[in-house]
C-alpha cells in the first residue's frame, strides 16, 4: 500500500555521526506463525536517546527483546558497538552492555531492595558501588533497604529498576514503558534520570506508547506500524504525524 | 517424668531429621518454584545405595557416606533437573506437580525393582557400640546426639547460603522472575542446578540417618516424607526457623503418641495419620501467600460433539460385549479392570480438567464408594449403588471445603493429606458407631461384595459385570460430555481460568467447587464400586494413596480434558499393563514403572494421548471403505475366536495389526489426495474445494496488506 519502504539506520538527518552503538538490521521476528516485524532497521548512537513509538501490536516490545536478546530473531542482524551479537543470549548480552528493563516493574519483587541490587553486580560491579550510586539517585531506596520490592509503590520500584541502567554503567539502555500505571509527575522524574543517564554518553532506546512523555527529551524517534519503520526523524517533526500514523491513514 | 524426657528425646532426633529433609523441600521450592513430592523419595533411594555401599558390598563408612552425598546425591541432582524439571519450566503447576509424583512412583518401582521388597534389610545406627551419653534422669545415643547436630549445622549453612551470599540471591530471584535473572547477567540454570544438588543431598542425609529407625522399605521411607511436609508448611514453604519449629511439633507429636496414646483397637492408626492430620489442619489454619511462580497458560478445553460421544460411548459398550464373549472368567476379573478404572479416571476430567483443582486422593474416595456398595449392596440392591455415589459425593464435598483455601500445590498436598489419613486410619478401623449410626469400611481387613441385581436378574458372573461396568463407563462418559456442553461446565473452566473474574461475575466459588468436588467424587465411587464387584472382594489397601498415583499419572498423560481419557486410563492400567505383564518377572517390573515413564514424557506432549489418537484415527473416520473393511475384519476375528479357530492371544495381536494398519492406509490415503489438491486451489475456492486452514486467514491479510 505504501510504496515507500523505510530508509535505513542512517535516514535521520538532525542525529548525531558517530557509528551507531546499537544497531538492528532487517530484523524480522515471529511469535509463532505469525510475523511481527518484517525487516526493522533501528539504530541507537552514543549519548543518544531514541523514542520507539507506534500503536498497539506494532512490535515495539518485540524489537526491544530481540535487541535484548529475549526474542529469537528470524532473519537481520543484531550489532553492538560494530560486533555482530546476532543469536546471542540474553546473559551474554547483558555482560556486553546492554540493559533491558522490561514492560512491568523490572525487580524481584519478593527479594529485599539489597538483594536486588545485589543481583545487579553480575555484569561486574562491587557491591559498594552499586548501593552507593543507587541510593544516591533514590534516597527512598535506601530507607526501603530490606524491605520486599514488591511492597513499595510502583514509582519506586520502577525507580529501583532504573537503578540497573544507572548503577551497572552500560552501553545501550533499553526501556519498555516505563510509565506504565505511574503518576505523570513521577513519569517526569523518571525521564530525568533517562536523561541524565544518556548525558554519559548511554546509547538509550525507550518505547513508549504515551509519546508526549518521552518526545521531550528523545534525540530522535522512529514510529512503528504493523512491523515496519514508517517513519523516522526528529521528535518535533513526528509529533505532528502521530496521530495519523496511529490510526493508520497513510500521509 | 524419666519417660517424658525419654519420650521427649526421640520426639527430638526425629524432629532434628524431618528439619533436615523439609529444609530440603523448602529450599528447592523457593529456588526453583517446584514442590517435590519425590523429595523423600530420593532419600530413600540414598538410604537404599547407602545400605548396598556398606552392608551389600562392605566398603568403610567414611567412604560410603562420601560416595552418597558427595557423589550419587549430586549426580542425581543434576539428573533431574536436566531431565525431568528443565522440560516442563515454562508449565503450570499441574504439569511440574505431575513430574515429582512420576518421580515418587517411578523411584518406588525402581527401588523394588533392584531391591527384592520381601528381603529384610536394616542399617546399624552410627556409633551404635559407644556408651550413651547421660544427661539427668534420661540419656541420648550418640545417634540421636549426631542426628541434632547435623540438623543443627545444615539450619545455619542454608540460612547463610540463601541469605548471605550472591547465589543465594541468584537461586531465589530465579523464582521471582527467570527472564530478568537472564537480563541482569545471572545465570537462572546454574541457580537450578545448585539448588536441586543442595535439595538432593539434604534428601540423602535424612534418609541415612532415618533409615536406622525404621524398616528399609521402599514405600515407607519415600512417604515419612508427609511429615517433612508438615514441616514445611509450618515454614509455609519459605521460612526455614519455621520449618524447624514445625519439625519439633510433629516429632514430639509422633513420639508422645506412641508413648502415652492408649492401646485399642482404634488407635494405632491414628498415630500413623498423626502427621497427615497435622498436616490437613495446619494447611487450614496458617494463611498462604499467593503461590508463586508466573507463565501459567491454561490450555483451552476442547468442547466434544454429541454425535462423536454417543458413537464412541457405543463403542466402549460393544468393546465390553465382545471382551466379555472372548475372555475366561480369571481373564474378566483382570481385564474387568478396565471399564472400573476408566469410570475412576473419568472423574478427574471436571475436577482437574475443566476446574483446574488437583486431588490425589480420588482412589480413596473409590474405596469408599467400594465400601458402601459391599456393606449396603449385600444382595445387589440397585440403590445401594446410588447410595454409594451419594456417600462418595458427600465425602468429595467435604474435601471442597478446605478446598475453597488452597489452591495448586497445597491442594495436592491437603487432598494427599486426606488419602493418607482413610488408608493409614480410617480405612484399618473395624467397625464403629458415632451418633447411632453404625459405620463400617473394611472392617480393619478385606470385605466381600455382591454383584447387582437388576429387576431380580442377578449379575454375578464376570463377563455380566464386565458389561454392566461398560454400560455405566458408556453413560458417565456421556455425562461427562453433557456437562462441558452445558452451563456449568462453562462456569467451570471459568473457575479454572480466573477465580477472582468468576467471583466478580457474581458466581459463586464455594458452592462451585463443593459441587465439582461432590460430582467427581461420586463418580469415582462409582467406579469403587464396579471394582469392588469385580472384584468379589476388596481390602483398604487396594485403595492407598500409592496405588492412586499410577491412575492419576495416567490421567494426565491422557489428557485432562478428554472425555475419551476415562477408557484410555482404563484400557492403559487395566488392559495394556495385565498384558504386558504376563511376559515374566521382568516385564511385571517394567510395568509397574511404565505410569512414572508416562508422567515424564508429559513434555512432549501437553496436550495428552488421547486427544493425539483421536486426531490420528479422524483419517479412519472420513474414510468410509477403510472404516467399513476394518468393521469387518474385527467381526470376523471376533467370529473366528468364538469357534475357537483362533486363540486369544492371536486374535489380539491381529486386531491390533488391523486397528494400526488402519490408521496408516486412512492417513496416508488422506496425504495424497492432499498434496495432490493444495498446490492448485485458487484463493477464492478456499474453504470450499478444499478444507478452510489455521493459516489461510495469516495468508490472505498479508496478501491484502501488501506483504
Amino acid at each position: 500500500m505504501t510504496g515507500m519502504t523505510s530508509a535505513s539506520g542512517a535516514g535521520g538527518v538532525t542525529a548525531p555521526q558517530p557509528p551507531p552503538l546499537l544497531e538492528l538490521r532487517d530484523v524480522r521476528a515471529a511469535y509463532g506463525r505469525i510475523t511481527v516485524l518484517h525487516g526493522v532497521n533501528l539504530s541507537v548512537s552514543a549519548g543518544q536517546v531514541v523514542a520507539l513509538l507506534g500503536p498497539n501490536g506494532a512490535g515495539k516490545t518485540t524489537s526491544l527483546n530481540v535487541a535484548a536478546g529475549t526474542h529469537p530473531a528470524l532473519s537481520g542482524q543484531l550489532m553492538l558497538g560494530g560486533r555482530d551479537l546476532t543469536g546471542a543470549n540474553p546473559r551474554d548480552l547483558a555482560r556486553a552492555g546492554v540493559c533491558l528493563i522490561p514492560e512491568g516493574r523490572g525487580v524481584f519483587p519478593n527479594l529485599s531492595v539489597r538483594d536486588n541490587l545485589l543481583m545487579m553486580t553480575f555484569t561486574g560491579h562491587s557491591r559498594d558501588e552499586i548501593e552507593t550510586i543507587a541510593f544516591e539517585r533514590f534516597p527512598i531506596l535506601a530507607q526501603r533497604a530490606n524491605q520486599p520490592a514488591g511492597s513499595m509503590s510502583g514509582g519506586e520500584q520502577q525507580m529501583l529498576a532504573l537503578a540497573r541502567g544507572l548503577a551497572t554503567d552500560p552501553a545501550v539502555l533499553l526501556l519498555d514503558e516505563l510509565s506504565m500505571g505511574l503518576a505523570p509527575l513521577v513519569v517526569a522524574r523518571l525521564y530525568e534520570q533517562v536523561a541524565e543517564i544518556a548525558s554519559h554518553g548511554v546509547g538509550v532506546l525507550v518505547v513508549e506508547q504515551f509519546a508526549a512523555a518521552v518526545l521531550g527529551i528523545a534525540d530522535h524517534a522512529a514510529v512503528l506500524v504493523r512491523g515496519r519503520v514508517e517513519r523516522e526523524g526528529a521528535p518535533d517533526e513526528l509529533r505532528a504525524e502521530l496521530s495519523a500514523l496511529y490510526l493508520g491513514s497513510s500521509t | 517424668m524419666e519417660q517424658f524426657l525419654t519420650f521427649g528425646i526421640v520426639g527430638l532426633s526425629t524432629a532434628a531429621i524431618y528439619a533436615v529433609i523439609g529444609s530440603g523441600l523448602v529450599l528447592t521450592y523457593t529456588t526453583t518454584g517446584v514442590f517435590n513430592f519425590a523429595h523423600g523419595a530420593a532419600g530413600m533411594m540414598a538410604a537404599f545405595a547407602y545400605w548396598q555401599l556398606t552392608e551389600g558390598w562392605g566398603l568403610p563408612v567414611p567412604l560410603a557416606l562420601i560416595l552418597v552425598l558427595a557423589v550419587l546425591a549430586p549426580g542425581f541432582g543434576l539428573l533431574v533437573e536436566r531431565l525431568v524439571l528443565r522440560p516442563v519450566q515454562g508449565m503450570g503447576d499441574a504439569e511440574r506437580l505431575v513430574m515429582t509424583v512420576a518421580m515418587l512412583s517411578g523411584l518406588i518401582a525402581i527401588s523394588r525393582w533392584v531391591w527384592d521388597p520381601n528381603e529384610a534389610r536394616s542399617l546399624p545406627k552410627f556409633f551404635e557400640n559407644a556408651d550413651s551419653i547421660d544427661i539427668g534422669p534420661a540419656t541420648i545415643t550418640w545417634h540421636q546426639a549426631i542426628t541434632m547436630i547435623v540438623a543443627v549445622v545444615v539450619a545455619i549453612g542454608l540460612r547463610v547460603l540463601l541469605y548471605g551470599t550472591r547465589v543465594g540471591a541468584e537461586m531465589r530471584a530465579s523464582v521471582d522472575d527467570r527472564a530478568l535473572v537472564g537480563l541482569t547477567g545471572a545465570n537462572p540454570v546454574r541457580a537450578n542446578k545448585v539448588a536441586w544438588i543442595l535439595g538432593t543431598q539434604l534428601a540423602a542425609i535424612g534418609g541415612i540417618l532415618i533409615a536406622p529407625a525404621v524398616t528399609l522399605d521402599a514405600a515407607q521411607l519415600s512417604l515419612l516424607i508427609v511429615s517433612a511436609y508438615t514441616a514445611a508448611i509450618f515454614g509455609r514453604l519459605r521460612s526455614l526457623p519455621l520449618t524447624f519449629v514445625g519439625a519439633i511439633v510433629v516429632g514430639c507429636l509422633e513420639s508422645y503418641l506412641t508413648g502415652y496414646l492408649p492401646q485399642n483397637q482404634y488407635l494405632p492408626g491414628l498415630r500413623l495419620a498423626a502427621p497427615a492430620l497435622l498436616l490437613f489442619l495446619a494447611l487450614l489454619v496458617f494463611p498462604h501467600r499467593r503461590l508463586r511462580g508466573r507463565d501459567t497458560k491454561a490450555r483451552p478445553v476442547p468442547v466434544p460433539s454429541v454425535r462423536g460421544t454417543l458413537l464412541f460411548a457405543g463403542a466402549i459398550v460393544v468393546f465390553g460385549l465382545v471382551l466379555a464373549s472372548l475372555l475366561g472368567e480369571g481373564e474378566l476379573i483382570t481385564y474387568g479392570q478396565i471399564f472400573s478404572f476408566g469410570v475412576i479416571a473419568l472423574s478427574y476430567i471436571p475436577l482437574a480438567g475443566y476446574a483446574g483443582q488437583i486431588s490425589l486422593c480420588q482412589l480413596s474416595v473409590a474405596g469408599v464408594g467400594a465400601a458402601v456398595w459391599a456393606h449396603a449392596g449385600g444382595h445387589g440392591e440397585l440403590w445401594a449403588l446410588a447410595l454409594a455415589v451419594v456417600v462418595s459425593a458427600v465425602v468429595g464435598a467435604l474435601i471442597a471445603l478446605p478446598a475453597l483455601r488452597l489452591s495448586g500445590v497445597y491442594l495436592a498436598l491437603g487432598t494427599t493429606a486426606f488419602a493418607f489419613i482413610l488408608d493409614r486410619w480410617i480405612f484399618t478401623l473395624p467397625s464403629f458407631e458415632i451418633g447411632g449410626l453404625k459405620i463400617s469400611l473394611f472392617d480393619g481387613g478385606a470385605v466381600d461384595v455382591a454383584g447387582p441385581s437388576l429387576f431380580g436378574w442377578h449379575l454375578d458372573d464376570g463377563s455380566e459385570l464386565m458389561v454392566f461396568a461398560a454400560v455405566w463407563l458408556a453413560l458417565a462418559s456421556i455425562a461427562v460430555m453433557a456437562l462441558r456442553r452445558g452451563r456449568f461446565g462453562r462456569q467451570l473452566i471459568a473457575l479454572r481460568d480466573s477465580e477472582a473474574a468468576y467471583a466478580t461475575l457474581g458466581g459463586n466459588l464455594l458452592l462451585a467447587k463443593m459441587a465439582v468436588f461432590a460430582l467427581s467424587a461420586g463418580i469415582a465411587g462409582l467406579g469403587g464400586a464396579l471394582y469392588g464387584m469385580q472384584q468379589r472382594s476388596v481390602s483398604g489397601d487396594q485403595f492407598s494413596f500409592v496405588a492412586g498415583l499410577p491412575l492419576y499419572l495416567v490421567a494426565v498423560v491422557g489428557g485432562l480434558t478428554a472425555v475419551g481419557n476415562g477408557l484410555f486410563t482404563g484400557l492403559a492400567l487395566g488392559g495394556s499393563f495385565p498384558v504386558i505383564a504376563a511376559a515374566g518377572t521382568f516385564a511385571q517390573n517394567v510395568t509397574s514403572l511404565m505410569p512414572a515413564l508416562a508422567g515424564l514424557g508429559l513434555a512432549k506432549n501437553p496436550d495428552g494421548a488421547v486427544a493425539e489418537v483421536r486426531s490420528g484415527y479422524e483419517a479412519v473416520g472420513r474414510n468410509k471403505p477403510v472404516l467399513g473393511v476394518l468393521g469387518v475384519a474385527l467381526a470376523a476375528l471376533w467370529a473366528l475366536q468364538l469357534q475357537d479357530v483362533l486363540d486369544g492371544w492371536t486374535t489380539f495381536w491381529l486386531a491390533l495389526l488391523a486397528l494400526v494398519a488402519a490408521q496408516a492406509i486412512a492417513q496416508a490415503l488422506e496425504g495424497r489426495q492432499a498434496r495432490s489438491a493444495a498446490s492448485d486451489v485458487p484463493v477464492e475456492w478456499w474453504g470450499v474445494r478444499r478444507g478452510w486452514r489455521r493459516e489461510d486467514e495469516e495468508v490472505l491479510a498479508r496478501g491484502i496488506a501488501g506483504g
